[in-house]
């Protein structure tokens, strides 16, 4: 059977392990038809162009696991920031796993969407905010027809918060192939300030498809500092659908790391929707093997005085593939909009591919909006420097490679997160330069 | 006497035929609105085309019945009805006019703006000239040079004629009949356009031009080009005109193919200025043209166009880098105002070692206009160290307009090196205000900002075009200061 009539049918065998009666299950209803009339994305869409799911979606995945996983910290812990204390929201195969979870509701709310769905004190946010910036396209369908877990934050007004929240997903499918959709939702107050870490990972041989969907809103002043780890197995596709609202004189930063998985699918979207805002969308690629890493954003200025920074950097060996499509449209009231977009990528192999697609779309006259897109190669120059003053070739390479990724990575916030990504390129690199940027 | 054959029957058909004056019969006929294999063949016969030449057309019809009319492109227009179009007119008698008194004031008033020449205008108006007009004795030296040299310069029917297998050999192969929905079309019905070969070695001495072409009767709708330089020659070709250009059809689709073989060099330089209909939107020319250029080893094909006109542009002059060495260049200023679209931009293909592309765009927006740049840089897996800069700047007049940057680039090689840029800007207040104070009034500053922005393209242009090109870029742009 195909996947698409899987999930379909499979949605009567889901509506009897929720409750139906609820404002929400109309929206899953409706978003369920219209995934059944859009089906998967195809290479024929102008948005899929580069990126085939065909391989990945032949799997037969299951849609619900049923058995209850557990798994052991200690071996886990390495996929966690652990040297520092954080809250924690982890799911195991789709499932809360309270054990691996250290949630509160002290002064704000970091907890699980299955229980915001069902508890009536949630409902005001719930209602106010579920699915209304998500786009009605057909993976983000997919993942609101099924919405049922997830991770919710809700930071009120004038909290800061004190630290770090990581988001971790777990698939431990040893039996077979694994179809999970997260479902994130995080409202950010007046004021208010908070750091996430989101992360997705495979403990299993088998195929993983994992199609996320996170809403985030920040109010008025609102600070969001967002950091977004891929580095799963080869077996683990993602895509991953976040979409953001921000409110007058708000600040969102996004970084993506992507160093590992299958296909990886980024679709990145911000709404500005005030003025004073700042949006911040930063990434560093370093893939090989057949991997596959799509960064899609959209920046949308809809009112004056707004500014957006984009900053992407690709490394691609073997016969990987990096796909940038990056959007920037300015609405004719958005006037004085400042709009930077910087795609910058290193062919490492002669088999690695790379499309870019820097898309401007401008509709008022007094804005800065520049955008600039390179593919070539390390300087050879500084590498033969380097190497005759006693650096082996392949320490050098490293060198200019961290230097050529260090705009993205100086603006990380979380000293932790910095050094864990720093180590990760030096894994991924296989070098060790024996010093912390 | 021998046996009659199949063979004997054929011949004397073809002969009867003959004798019996079809091909005059045609003449008299008005083709009726629509579009079937019928009038494709009649097309064909009305130029009295060899057997393959029909063949080749009617191959193109077919495919273009399977094809769909494209919507990706950025711009919204009503989907011309093609059995609405007649697909042949004779040449188009316009009313003689005595003295230049009778023409449109407001038609002199630009040609003065332009510059033009008063024989000029008065050809130009369609003014009966008494006195032996210069340029056609220009032409005539200018052919008689031409020929000297064995260039082969005249209309594309002519040289079905006279050159069968120079057309037969290049026609068709580097935009396939098959390419798009109106190459296709182009490919079936086009009417005339011209031929021009350059032999080995030769340098064309002169810019060619259509405006020299004694017998051109004005523009086609479906015009088809076809340059082939061969080894070692250059050549620069011009097409079109500053003059503004009224024409009933709505519907413009050519197709220009442009082959630089070993160590050729073609410079391709367009200004296009058709009727953009009125202030309000109404009216306008539709403008669907397939250009692109093949370059062989060290080849160099080079693309520089003005845009002012059409109500709807839909075009994309690429490259081929097929032979190593080879050069793409492409320098375009597009100007949209009222409610005009493009949708125009470039294709570099680099398939060979060390080819180099360079793209300069400048697009500038006015009015309720929308204006896209489209582009694409490919580096094939096999095309080492190549070199690929653009650079897409848009200018912006008003908040009713917009300005829109579509690159896409696809790099298969690690020894590639792309670069693209792309800046959006408007003409700053303070810009104005240094002009106003200096005694420049805010048109004239507007237009002295605009040719400094376009600078980098209109330096490319052959040197009488550019004069005329930096005036009509003023005009185009009249009363567009808010």
């Amino acid at each position: 059977m195909e996947l698409k009539d899987k999930i379909v049918e499979s949605y009567v065998a889901f509506e009897n392990g929720i409750n139906v009666n609820t404002a929400i299950h109309d929206i899953r209803s409706e978003a369920l038809q219209n995934f059944e009339k859009l089906g998967f994305p195809t290479k024929k869409l102008e948005e899929w162009k580069y990126t085939s799911l065909n391989a990945v979606l032949k799997n037969d995945f299951s849609i619900f696991p049923n058995k209850e996983n557990s798994i052991e910290f200690a071996d886990v812990k390495k996929y966690f920031i652990h040297d520092i204390d954080t809250y924690k929201v982890v799911f195991i195969d789709g499932k809360y796993s309270s054990f691996l979870s250290d949630t509160t509701h002290d002064g704000k709310d970091v907890c699980l969407m299955s229980s915001a769905l069902s508890k009536s004190k949630y409902k005001a946010v719930i209602e106010n905010y579920f699915n209304k910036i998500a786009k009605q396209d057909n993976l983000t369908s997919l993942n609101t027809a099924f919405a049922n877990e997830g991770a919710y934050i809700y930071i009120p007004k004038n909290v800061e918060v004190e630290k770090p929240i990581q988001i971790i997903n777990f698939t431990t499918g040893n039996d077979v192939a694994t179809m999970i959709q997260p479902r994130n939702l995080i409202v950010v107050e007046e004021n208010a300030h908070v750091q996430i870490i989101e992360r997705h990972q495979s403990l299993t041989e088998n195929a993983v498809l994992t199609n996320v969907v996170t809403e985030i809103y920040a109010a008025r002043n609102a600070n969001v500092d967002f950091y977004k780890i891929q580095n799963d197995k080869d077996n683990a596709s993602l895509v991953d659908n976040t979409y953001i609202e921000q409110k007058t004189n708000s600040e969102v930063s996004v970084h993506t790391f992507s160093f590992g998985g299958n296909i990886t699918r980024n679709n990145l979207n911000f709404y500005q929707r005030g003025e004073h805002i700042n949006s911040i969308l930063k990434g560093i690629t370093i893939i090989e093997g057949k991997q596959h890493v799509d960064h899609h954003t959209l920046v949308h200025h809809i009112e004056p005085n707004c500014e957006s920074h984009q900053d992407y950097k690709g490394i691609f060996d073997e016969r990987s593939t990096g796909v940038f499509n990056g959007k920037v449209i300015v609405e004719k009231e958005a006037q004085k909009t400042n709009a930077y977009q910087q795609n910058n990528n290193v062919l490492v192999s002669d088999k690695s591919t790379i499309n870019a697609k820097p898309q401007l779309e401008i509709f008022a006259d007094d804005v800065k909006c520049s955008h600039g897109c390179t593919i070539g190669q390390l300087d050879s120059d500084a590498l033969f420097y380097m190497q005759q003053r006693g650096i082996p070739k392949k320490e050098g390479k490293a060198l200019l490679m961290y230097a050529f990724a260090n705009t993205v990575l100086e603006s990380v916030k979380i000293p932790e997160v910095k050094s864990r990504i720093t180590k990760l390129i030096a894994t991924k690199l296989a070098v060790n330069i024996g010093f912390d940027l | 006497m021998s046996k009659y054959t199949e063979d004997n029957l054929r011949e004397e058909l073809k002969t009867k035929e003959y004798e019996y004056g079809f091909y005059t019969d045609i003449e008299s006929e008005t083709f009726a609105k629509g579009l079937n294999e019928d009038v494709v063949r009649a097309i064909s016969k009305k130029k009295n085309e060899p057997q393959w030449m029909t063949d080749w057309r009617l191959e193109a019809f077919r495919v273009w019945k399977k094809m769909e009319e494209p919507d990706w492109a950025n711009v919204k227009y009503p989907k011309p009805n093609f059995q609405e179009i007649a697909y042949y007119s004779a040449p188009k008698k316009k009313p003689k006019l005595n003295s230049l008194d009778e023409v449109d004031p407001d038609l002199l008033d630009t040609f003065k703006k332009l510059g033009i020449s008063l024989d000029e205008q008065k050809r130009l108006a369609n003014v009966a000239v008494d006195i032996v007009m210069d340029s056609v004795s220009v032409a005539t030296t200018f052919k008689k040079t031409l020929g000297e040299k064995g260039i082969i310069f005249m209309p594309i029917s002519e040289a079905i004629q006279e050159h069968p297998e120079l057309v037969k050999k290049y026609l068709g192969t580097v935009v396939p009949t098959s390419d798009n929905f109106y190459a296709a079309l182009n490919s079936a019905v086009f009417s005339d356009g011209s031929f021009c070969y350059i032999p080995k070695g030769v340098r064309c001495p002169m810019e060619l031009s259509t405006y020299f072409r004694i017998n051109e009767g004005g523009t086609g709708q479906f015009e088809r080009t076809l340059v082939v330089a061969d080894k070692g020659s250059y050549v620069s070709y011009l097409e079109g005109c500053t003059a503004p250009q009224r024409d009933e059809n709505q519907l413009h689709a050519a197709v220009v193919e442009l082959i630089a073989m070993d160590d050729a060099e073609i410079k391709y330089s367009t200004v296009q200025n058709w009727f953009p209909g009125d202030a309000n939107g109404k009216g306008g020319v539709f403008n669907f043209v397939t250009k692109r250029g093949l370059c062989e080893t060290n080849a160099k094909i080079s693309w520089t166009q003005v845009e002012t006109g059409s109500a709807v542009t839909w075009k994309y002059p690429s490259c081929i880098l097929k032979g190593n060495n080879s050069v793409g260049e492409f320098y375009s200023i597009a100007v949209t105002n009222h409610y005009q679209q493009a949708d125009t931009g470039t294709k570099m293909i680099h398939l060979g070692k060390n080819t180099r592309s360079t793209i300069i765009s400048k697009g500038i927006s006015a009015g309720k206009s929308q204006n896209s740049y489209r582009g694409l840089v490919q580096v094939n897996a096999r095309a080492e160290n190549a070199r690929n800069f653009s650079q897409c700047d848009s200018l912006l007049m008003g908040n009713e307009c917009g300005a829109h940057t579509f690159p896409y680039i696809e790099a298969k090689n690690k020894t590639a090196q792309i670069e693209h840029e792309a800046t959006t800007s408007k003409i700053g207040e303070d810009q104005l205000f240094y002009c106003n104070q200096r005694g420049i009034d805010t048109e004239k500053a507007i237009a002295l900002i605009v040719n400094g922005f376009s600078k980098e393209v209109l330096n490319k242009l052959p040197m009488e075009f550019a004069v005329e090109a930096q005036k009509l870029l003023e005009i185009s742009l009249e009363g567009s200061v808010g």
